[in-house]
């Protein structure tokens, strides 16, 4: 994972920097319901191999 | 007016030090909740028995199955449409207000749906969950790509990889979610539906909200750390801008239609059969007593390629990254007409872990051709209104949504009609399919750069994006 940097000419303008903290909540939002709904589907899967 | 102002582009400027990897994330969020639509055909069975609250036996007033099936069909038309229309409009207005209008739009069509549900109106479930919903479905899908792209110069494929996998993951969320929700609010009223389709408008309204506050664009002259694009010439990845406007003059916006239409439609083919081609193909009369596919494990199978269609988004548009974009289509092409051709056979011989093994690599590329399809448009029309072109491209999908299954139920009534049973039933299915991936095959080989001609003279700003 590269960290970026903005060199934003338009900084006036901008909105503030985010942390690796907020990344890592940011991802278990919307990474928690998507899991979730993968493990209902494999479990369904499991029937066709029973 | 400062709420209106929160929405501005110029307000969605990411600061010095912004983390990118919170961008897909938001992108996350939208396609998540739109992706529910391809788990609509859940309530296909409840819908049709409002009435007579047995699903087995339907009242003669309630809907059919084509009535109900036809909100789906107007939702992805309105998809493809509402991309089309509103493509310029989002690259001029930002993703964030173009996020909210989604969020209001597949939101409040599941509120109107409701009450056509609590009315019994067919005409105002297709306005609210079709045609509303399909606008914040357009809308949604196309939103965040550009943005996306924008933020991952050196790794395109990988984030619209991971937005468009959301969309495919979103009816694995949205399935549950419905048959838990249909479940609970079974006693206050008929199949529950009505009641469902206001939780779930109000749970999509809200969860979609993250996407809508947390997205950001890069300033212009950002770009990642340490990032020099490649010298190592590539025609077909332009130095060059192609407005929308001039994209739809080049026959490689086009092709590249063609090439989604192709792989869109031939990927229908196996998703519109799967359960009844299993269930007839390795049935126990087949298979013998006790080894035939039962109900429970087609529904198995369905689910298994859902999977394999959400993980085939990552996984092949990231390898385009890798690979080139056409060398990645030539594979989805070339690799799928053979796979195609097999499927029948397999069948005949009753290779059931075969068979499976080879629809799952098929539906992996189908969700893989939708995943890359953004990448290659901005290699080839460059990143200054990327997201408006992909919005025309995907009048492609709506167009195989209504072709595909056309072409699968024509030829599929004409077996039976000839008393073919079984594997048979469906071998002209995939072998036409297999015709139809050649047309796309054909057509990406004859992508070639775009002219100069089409490019914009001089530098582009984003803001000049919609005209």
């Amino acid at each position: 994972m590269s960290t970026p940097v903005n060199s934003s000419s338009s900084a006036a303008t901008s909105e503030p920097a985010a942390t690796g903290g907020s990344a890592v909540l940011a991802w278990l939002y919307v990474g928690i319901p998507l899991l979730w709904g993968v493990s209902q589907t494999f479990i369904k899967a499991l029937a066709l191999f029973k | 007016m400062a709420n209106a102002s929160l929405l501005d582009r110029s307000r969605t400027i990411a600061g010095p030090g912004y983390n990118r990897w919170l961008v897909p994330p938001a992108a996350l969020a939208i396609h998540l909740a739109i992706g529910q639509a391809y788990a609509f055909s859940v309530f296909n069975k409840p819908l049709g028995a409002l009435i007579s609250g047995d699903v087995n036996n339907p009242a003669p007033a309630d809907w059919t199955p084509t009535q109900i099936g036809i909100t789906f069909s107007i939702a992805i038309v309105l998809l493809g449409l509402s991309a089309a229309v509103f493509g310029k409009w989002l690259e001029r207005v930002g993703p964030r207000k173009a996020m909210l209008a989604s969020a209001l739009c597949f939101g409040g069509g599941f509120l109107i749906a409701s009450l056509g549900v609590h009315l019994h109106s067919i005409w105002l479930v297709y306005f609210g969950y079709g045609f509303v919903g399909g606008i914040g479905l357009g809308i949604g899908y196309i939103s965040p790509v550009s943005t996306l792209i924008k933020w991952f110069p050196d790794r395109k494929g990988v984030a619209t990889g991971m937005a468009i996998m959301g969309f495919g993951g979103g009816a694995m969320i949205g399935s549950p979610l419905a048959n838990n929700l249909m479940a609970h609010f079974k006693d206050s009223a008929p199949q529950g539906v009505a009641p469902t389709f206001i939780v779930m408008g109000l749970i999509y309204l809200v969860f979609m909200q993250f996407g809508v506050w947390t997205i950001r664009v890069p300033a212009d002259d950002w770009k990642p750390a340490g990032y020099v694009p490649s010298t190592e010439h590539n025609e077909l990845i332009t130095t060059g801008n192609v407005s929308a406007d001039n994209a739809i003059k080049t026959p490689q916006f086009w092709l590249l239609w063609v090439v989604l239409l192709t792989n869109v439609t031939a990927g229908i083919g196996v998703l519109e059969t799967a359960s009844p081609l299993v269930q007839e193909t390795f049935s126990e009369g087949a298979m013998g007593a006790g080894r035939g596919v039962t109900a429970a494990a087609a529904a198995g199978f369905v689910g298994l390629i859902s999977l394999f269609n959400l993980l085939g988004r990552f996984f092949w548009s990231s390898a385009s990254d890798k690979l080139g974009r056409k060398v990645t289509y030539a594979i989805y092409f070339g690799l799928g007409i053979l796979l195609y051709s097999l499927i029948p056979t397999l069948g005949h011989n009753l290779q059931l872990t075969l068979f499976v093994m080879v629809t799952c690599l098929i539906i992996s590329m189908y969700g893989g051709g939708f995943a890359t399809i953004p990448a290659y448009l901005s290699d080839l029309f460059g990143k200054y209104q990327v997201g408006a072109i992909h919005g025309r491209l995907l009048t492609a999908w709506s167009t195989a949504g209504v072709l595909g299954p056309l072409i699968v139920h024509l030829l599929h009534e004409r077996a039976k009609e000839q008393g073919l049973q079984g594997a048979a039933a469906y071998q002209n299915v995939f072998y036409t399919m297999a015709g139809v991936l050649v047309l796309g095959l054909l057509a990406n080989l004859a992508v070639r750069p775009v002219k100069e001609e089409y490019y914009e003279k001089g530098p582009v700003t984003i803001e000049a994006g919609g005209h």
